[in-house]
């Protein structure tokens, strides 16, 4: 990352890496444990926004089913635990195989189509997913399921706190930028990158595009499990309403707000909705008609989102 | 084999068959001549069924909710094309995606602003409420009345589709939209009606359930997901096609979720078969999708000989 200290907006995005780093320290300090809570919510959802960016604004592919991921990862933590097994390691893996796996399959059929057809037939795949889950009786199909512990690490790494959790999320995210800011970068990047914008040349080129696409999909699909896993330890409480496509939606607005194709605009994309929806519903109790307006309004007349925004600071 | 169930359960696979294809082929028309994607053609749905509520709650007649509903809804979707869709149609997919979202979050507030958070139930008549006796077999009219519904609509819209000059325009517009334009016809005026027309059948759609449902807000979202998977598998801008495909998907949901379980418990244990049956019956019609976009990725029917 050392171009980005050389740039403004690089300083800024880096500045505020920092606070966020020490966030849970000025809110023990002032005693907010309910904006360490909104926080925690907020890098959780802002490293789903971060992995469906990787295959959005990378690579172009209109995924409108992400959040399944968001809830296998979940879910990978409730079903266990409802059997009483609580290792943590269990839960990853267990969570990074399932993603990968329905990835691939899924993937595999969705990728072979284009356009409109990609974001339905992802669409329909979470929704799938989304009535799996809601007709499973055994796993409290759709009253949900309770975890009553976190996943357990060794003690030096354990979630057990609110602080250690949020700890673990904020690694998860530092993990996740530095990932996503190498491979964008390397050959593998270049590729997905190029066939966004013309895929055709690419593959004259030689490029095997739709292996090049389905790999960056799975690994999308395998950041986004991660993320899904620290959500069912941060809610304890899980239900299949955390999958419906209406969400996935959400998370489309948050990386287009944030500035597509940028390296951390969907991670403020995703922290200034939860903000924003916050706040209005303080406000009033008809936020979403004020919400959904300034979506729209944002779409059509804000361009690039934040990291646009703040990258006139570099001119 | 209980044949009555057998038989209640076949009316209600052609129910929701009737219903799917009320809001897929407005959806197959703005896909397929606009290349618009509009999700939020499930809130059409649901204003149909307030709109027809309120109504029948002020003047106490069905056919009046019916008939104001409809044109209601009509001119609901002439405004939201005037207004958004209209400027979009140049944009790309994902804009269209985002703001159509954003609309969906939009209804959804209005309807709780207007008529509260809670459901709306729509009265039905006397003579529509009773059942009917045919043979051993007893049918709820109403269910029968949606069915002559849905029927009586998907007729009109054939005729028109193929025996007016608008529906030509309309059939030319979904296989080769730019060949229309340079023809001299007025588009903005076809996706005009087009858009509406599509909105007005969804939200008759939403008219003709709500009575046994209930309105209730984000009613369309969940039914909208079907009717694109009814798009996508019939192909996109074809009326036949979402037709044939709307009335084989309501058959396959209803009857997997009715009888998978039986059939399931002569390959495995009862209770099995009882846990896998309800999980089977969700994927089925994705599965479906998938196979069939995995083998003609157009669909099943698609509009055009040639390619656009």
């Amino acid at each position: 990352m050392v171009n980005l200290s050389c740039t403004r907006s690089g300083k800024v995005y880096l500045g505020m890496l920092f606070l966020l780093g020490i966030a849970p320290l000025l809110f023990q300090w002032t005693n907010q444990p309910f904006l360490l809570d909104l926080l925690s919510r907020g890098l959780i959802i802002g490293i789903a926004a971060l992995s469906l960016n990787l295959i959005l604004g990378y690579g172009g592919m209109i995924s409108l089913g992400h959040v399944a991921y968001l809830g296998i990862g979940a879910y990978c933590v409730g079903i266990p635990a409802y059997y009483d097994v609580y290792d943590g390691w269990i839960h990853l893996s267990l969570a990074i195989v399932t993603c990968a796996l329905f990835a691939l399959i899924t993937g595999a059929v969705s990728l072979r189509t284009k356009g409109v057809y990609f974001i339905m037939i992802t669409m329909a795949f979470s929704q799938m997913i989304y009535f799996i889950f809601l007709s499973l009786e055994e796993y409290g199909a759709d009253d949900g399921l309770v975890i009553y512990a976190r996943s357990e690490f060794p003690v030096w790494m354990n979630m057990e706190s609110a602080v250690s959790l949020y700890y673990w999320i904020f690694g998860l995210l530092i993990l996740t930028l530095f990932f996503i800011h190498r491979l964008v970068r390397s050959r593998f990047g270049r590729v997905i990158i190029g066939s966004k914008y013309n895929d055709l040349r690419m593959q004259s080129l030689g490029f095997n595009t739709y292996g090049y696409r389905l790999t960056c999909y799975v690994i999308s699909a395998v950041i986004c499990g991660l993320a899904g896993v620290l959500l069912g330890n941060f809610t304890s409480f899980i239900s299949p309403e955390m999958m419906s496509w209406t969400r996935s939606g959400e998370l489309i607005f948050m990386v287009i707000i944030g500035g597509a194709g940028s390296l951390f605009g969907p991670l403020f994309g995703a922290l200034s909705f939860l903000f924003l929806e916050e706040a209005l519903s303080l406000i009033t109790i008809y936020w979403h008609l004020i919400f959904g307006g300034l979506l729209i309004a944002l779409v059509l007349f804000g361009k690039g989102g934040i990291d646009a925004w703040l990258r006139k600071l570099d001119k | 084999m209980d044949w009555n169930l057998l038989i209640s359960q076949l009316v209600n696979s052609v129910q929701l068959g009737l219903l799917l294809f009320l809001l897929a082929s407005g959806l197959t028309l703005i896909f397929g001549i606009m290349d618009f994607i509009n999700l939020s053609h499930g809130s059409f749905y649901m204003m149909g069924a307030y709109f027809c509520g309120s109504i029948v709650a002020a003047t106490g007649s069905f056919f009046a909710g019916i008939i104001v509903g409809l044109v209601g809804v009509f001119f609901l979707g002439a405004l939201v094309e005037w207004l958004i869709a209209r400027q979009l149609y140049k944009e790309n997919h994902l804009d269209h995606v985002l703001v159509t979202f954003g609309l969906i979050l939009v209804f959804d507030a209005l309807v709780h602003i207007i008529w509260g958070p809670s459901g709306l139930s729509i009265p039905l008549p006397d003579f529509l409420n009773g059942q009917i006796q045919l043979g051993s077999l007893v049918f709820p009219i109403y269910r029968l009345v949606i069915i002559f519904g849905g029927l009586a609509v998907a007729g009109i819209l054939y005729l028109l589709i193929s025996r007016t000059r608008l529906g030509m325009l309309i059939r030319a517009g979904a296989s080769d939209r730019d060949m229309v334009e340079s023809l001299g016809i007025n588009i903005n005026r076809l996706f005009l009606f087009v858009f509406a027309l599509g909105a007005a059948m969804a939200g008759f759609a939403g008219m003709l359930i709500a009575p046994i449902t209930e309105a209730t807000i984000g009613m369309g979202n969940d039914i909208i997901i079907i009717a694109f998977v009814v798009v996508i598998v019939g192909g996109i801008g074809s009326i036949k096609g979402a037709f044939y495909v709307a009335l084989m998907i309501g058959f396959i949901d209803t009857m997997s979720r009715s009888y998978l379980d039986d059939f399931l418990e002569l390959l495995a244990s009862t209770a099995a078969a009882e846990t896998a049956a309800p999980a089977i019956s969700a994927m089925l019609v994705y599965v479906l999708m998938a196979v069939v976009l995995a083998f003609k990725p157009t669909g099943l029917f698609p509009p055009t000989a040639g390619n656009r």
